[in-house]
């Protein structure tokens, strides 16, 4: 859909085109947009308007309506109501592959990947111009054309690597890739940075940046507020699915930005003073190592002890072993060496069931596919743990009304928007699906409580919400041994930071004095 | 017009889409008959008749309906874990190569009892359709194989065994005394009483009901509530679902692939001892291989939408259609209507699946206006 091309943008029209005087090109326009879904209004006669060469974030809470927005804009969706232009020309798209012949390229939250193919094989996937269009497939031309653009554009990746074996991280920055590889003139980041460290956000801001100099639009989803300032010109925030206001980013401050989102004014995370950790030591990690999924140790050699009402935080880089960290210690991989030991008692390696029953709570990274099973009901996933005793069982027998009155209970107890306890958890947005997780792991008698990019895709609203749950654990004796790539969470959060770097920990901080560049530093794998 | 999810399947579309499907497939056929020459009309009143509605029509359609509602519990069962068990029909021999063994065994050993007879019968066919059912399930567990594959080619296999055994080979099944088991290789019959007893329903002129057909609606009723109501049937659920939930939550997938794959084969080989014991009374490898039991309880388990409890009527269903085409083949009869039937009705249940899952819309959006330009035009 290259042939109608847009006049693109003067020279001038860098950072701050957006802004009135210039005169940019309106590259999007979308008018009274109007999504509803069975007992939603996702978008309620939404305006929004993008011009060429700028980066527009879209900022809102979980359930505002920013990825239904997207979606439409994409052609996933089409709007009950309303009317798209870009650069000046009316569309309808029937389909994505419309939206993308138009220009339109949208790198999404849930990743759209195969896996059992490689980067290169999934960048190719559905492109239709130049080595797609063979019959045959070139795997070298098109593995070395991903590594230059991986390397051009700061997203290095081997593009001969499986997705299965990569990490979340890694993943998104093939949809990066993938939208980068197609030449958008349009695209659409929901969440790009969620995975990301500071150092890799900032080199993808540059991206992002010289992209927009480039002429081309740049719409940036987003829920954090630092990231709007630092990248955005223009701010459109929507709220309850309709448009709250455009600002200047530039004029925009964090807080007035975080009132327009929710509606009321919100304390940016910052440390909270806890009472300082006073328990035994309850985990212990005794030179923990472990096989990666591409072979290889991910984990080398890691020892640990977490106290009781403590957070330790691991920081680092997206696939430098956290993950398997993580399933280490809830007993969902097999140790090569070393123990866990929970409360002085040895865990069985590898034994998810010995882990539960020793009290390890675990909110694992991946929420949907690990910490629930999608088509599964609300009540099914509710007792995912707690299934195997009373009083969600007797014997063999499952008593479906005790599992329906803990779905119950905990979707009001942690306010988890679901429409019953019998939906099927896919339905559920995001920020519902971890509060679902959360008040699982939270049930029982917990003594360790791993949590892993808990806060991920969250809006602020939420991760307040998570956050509160963390300390409150802490404050109950649990030891909590927190993952993170978000170092104000680690910062608001932890007691102590422990960086991980190509599987090993590679430095100890304390919270309280530790900086955002030492930490990047030895995230990076700088040594001390 | 367009496609849209479902966010929510309504239970009455559940029953719906099947039932609209297995019309439609009759719609299509009856183009078909009238291309060649047949009045659909007088054709299908035929098949009922010779299915459902003649006098003893009943009788025989539960002779063709209780195997396949045993090999379609068996394929619903596995598939409940999404796993594939193609194998029905191999466990479904060995079920009735081990019921037939051990009927003539205690017959050799002068047992008198029909009870004893039933229970030996029953637990020799589901152990044998187990065991040769834990052959992929083995393999899948521990060698990640593809359970499609090994199961399907293990009823070749199985399928000569039953040949060896009556053709090839003087085996303890072969009839080597009678007349006629001299002059052509045939199965030695179990005693008399072996035979499975039969209930007679005083409706429509007398229905004869096989204890088979009796016992495998309540192997259904029990994989139901097993399924349903158990911590087992959750985990089953689960794993499933997501392979990776099910590690998280620490359910032990090796063993659950083996339980289900070993029950799936159980109730297949349960269905070769009814078979037997209700209609057979002796191992005839051409009639069983030409049969396709197993293939066809594929068929029932996914028109049934995998539900055991669906299993009985659909099975019951396609038994009369088979029944009719037995019936009625001849000249005047195209002898491969019901094949024919029972593919477009497949067909046509898998492809209602659509619209299980989606909605379709007609209209609003679809066609773009005559001034939309040509953004759109270049796709």
């Amino acid at each position: 859909m290259g042939e109608a091309s847009p006049p693109l943008l003067n020279e001038d029209g860098t950072r701050g085109a957006g802004r009135a005087g210039a005169s940019p090109v309106l590259a999007v326009s979308m008018r009274q947009i109007t999504k509803r879904f069975p007992g939603v209004l996702a978008n309620d006669h939404v305006d929004f308007e993008a011009a060429a060469g700028e980066v527009h974030a879209l900022l809102g809470e979980n359930g505002a309506g920013k990825t239904t927005l997207s979606n439409i804009l994409t052609g996933l969706y089409r709007p009950d109501e309303g009317e798209i232009e870009l650069y000046g020309e009316r569309v309808r798209f029937r389909s994505p592959r419309e939206a993308l012949h138009a220009g339109v390229g949208m790198v999404h939250q849930h990743f759209l990947l195969v896996a059992p193919f490689t980067v290169a094989e999934n960048v190719l996937l559905g492109d239709h111009r130049a080595e797609g269009r063979s019959f045959v497939l070139h795997q070298r031309a098109i593995e070395q054309r991903v590594a230059e653009l991986g390397e051009r554009y700061g997203l290095a990746i081997d593009p001969r690597a499986r997705i299965w074996q990569l990490s979340v991280g890694e993943q998104q920055r093939i949809e990066i890739l993938k939208a980068l590889y197609r030449e958008a003139r349009i695209l659409i980041l929901d969440e790009p940075t969620a995975v990301l460290t500071p150092q890799e956000a900032g080199m993808l801001f540059q991206t992002l940046r010289a992209m927009a100099a480039e002429g081309k639009t740049v719409i940036f989803i987003s829920h954090k507020l630092h990231e709007v300032k630092a990248v955005a010109d223009r701010v459109t925030v929507l709220r309850g699915g309709s448009k709250v206001a455009t600002v200047s980013a530039a004029e925009a401050t964090q807080r007035s930005l975080a009132a327009l989102m929710v509606g009321r004014e919100i304390a940016v995370a910052h440390r909270v003073q806890r009472e300082s950790a006073v328990g035994g030591v309850i985990l212990e990690l005794e030179h923990l190592s472990a096989a990666g999924d591409r072979g290889g140790l991910a984990l080398k050699d890691v020892s640990l002890e977490v106290r009781a009402g403590e957070i330790v935080a691991v920081a680092g880089v997206a696939g430098n072993g956290q993950r398997e960290l993580a399933e280490a210690v809830s007993g969902i991989r097999d140790l090569e060496a070393g123990v866990v030991r929970v409360a002085g008692r040895v865990l069985r390696s590898g034994d998810p069931r010995a882990a539960i029953a020793a009290g390890v709570a675990y909110i694992p990274e991946d929420r949907l596919g690990t910490g629930l099973a999608p088509s599964l009901s609300v009540a099914a996933n509710v007792v995912l743990k707690s299934y195997r005793a009373p009083p969600v069982s007797r014997g063999p027998v499952l008593i479906l009304r005790r599992m329906r009155e803990l779905a119950l209970a905990l979707i009001s107890r942690y306010d988890v928007k679901a429409p019953g306890p019998d939906t099927p958890v896919r339905n559920l947005s995001g920020g519902n699906l971890q509060k679902l997780v959360l008040g699982r792991e939270f049930e029982g008698e917990r003594r360790v409580l791993v949590a892993a990019q808990p806060t991920r895709g969250l809006d602020v609203g939420a991760i307040e919400a998570v956050h509160a749950h963390l300390r409150g654990a802490a404050a109950n004796g649990l030891a909590v041994l927190l993952i993170s790539e978000d170092l104000d969470e680690i910062r608001a959060l932890a007691d102590r930071i422990v960086v991980m770097y190509e599987g090993e920990i590679r430095g100890e901080l304390d919270a309280e004095t530790a900086t955002v560049e030492e930490i990047g530093y030895l995230m990076a794998g700088g040594e001390r | 017009m367009r496609l849209e999810r479902r966010l929510e399947h309504p239970r009455w579309l559940l029953v719906a889409v099947p039932l609209g499907s297995i019309a439609f497939a009759f719609l299509l056929m009856a183009v078909v008959l009238l291309a060649t020459g047949h009045n659909p009309g007088a054709t299908y009143r035929r098949m009922f008749d010779a299915a459902f509605f003649a006098n003893g029509a009943l009788t025989s359609t539960l002779v063709f309906a209780t195997p396949i509602v045993f090999t379609g519990l068996a394929a619903a069962a596995a598939f409940r874990m999404q796993l594939y068990n193609i194998g029905g029909e191999g466990q479904f021999y060995w079920g009735a190569i081990a019921a037939v063994g051990i009927a003539l065994y205690l017959g050799d050993q002068g047992v008198g009892s029909t009870p004893v007879y039933v229970l030996a019968m029953s637990v020799a066919g589901a152990l044998a359709g187990a065991a040769w059912a834990a052959i992929p399930a083995v393999l899948r567990a521990f060698a990640r194989t593809n359970e499609i594959i090994t199961s399907l080619m293990l009823n070749y296999i199985a399928g000569l065994v039953l040949t060896y055994l009556i053709i090839d080979s003087h085996s303890y099944w072969r009839d080597t005394e009678s007349f006629e088991g001299q002059t052509f290789p045939l199965g030695k019959a179990i005693p008399d009483e072996a035979k499975w007893p039969s209930g007679t329903l005083d409706a429509f002129g007398g229905i004869v009901v096989p204890l088979g057909f009796g016992i495998a609606a309540a192997v259904a009723a029990v994989i139901w509530a097993v399924y349903s109501r158990t911590r087992f049937g959750y985990e089953l659920q689960v794993i499933g679902d997501s392979q990776r939930t099910a590690r998280f939550a620490g359910m032990r997938l090796r063993r659950k692939i083996l339980a289900v794959m070993c029950i799936s084969g159980a109730v297949a080989g349960l269905g070769g001892a009814s078979f037997e014991g209700d209609f057979a009374y002796q191992i005839d490898p051409t009639g069983l291989q030409a049969s396709f039991y197993g293939y066809t309880g594929i068929v029932v388990a996914a028109l049934a939408r995998y539900s055991p409890l669906a299993v009985v009527p659909v099975g019951f269903f396609i038994g009369g259609l088979l029944n009719a085409g037995f019936t009625l083949q001849g000249a005047d009869f195209p002898a491969g209507l019901v094949g024919v039937m029972q593919g477009l009705i497949l067909f046509c249940a898998l492809g209602g699946e659509v619209l299980v899952r989606y909605r379709f819309r007609l209209g609003r959006g679809v066609r773009r206006a005559p001034d939309t330009p040509s953004v759109e035009a270049a796709s």
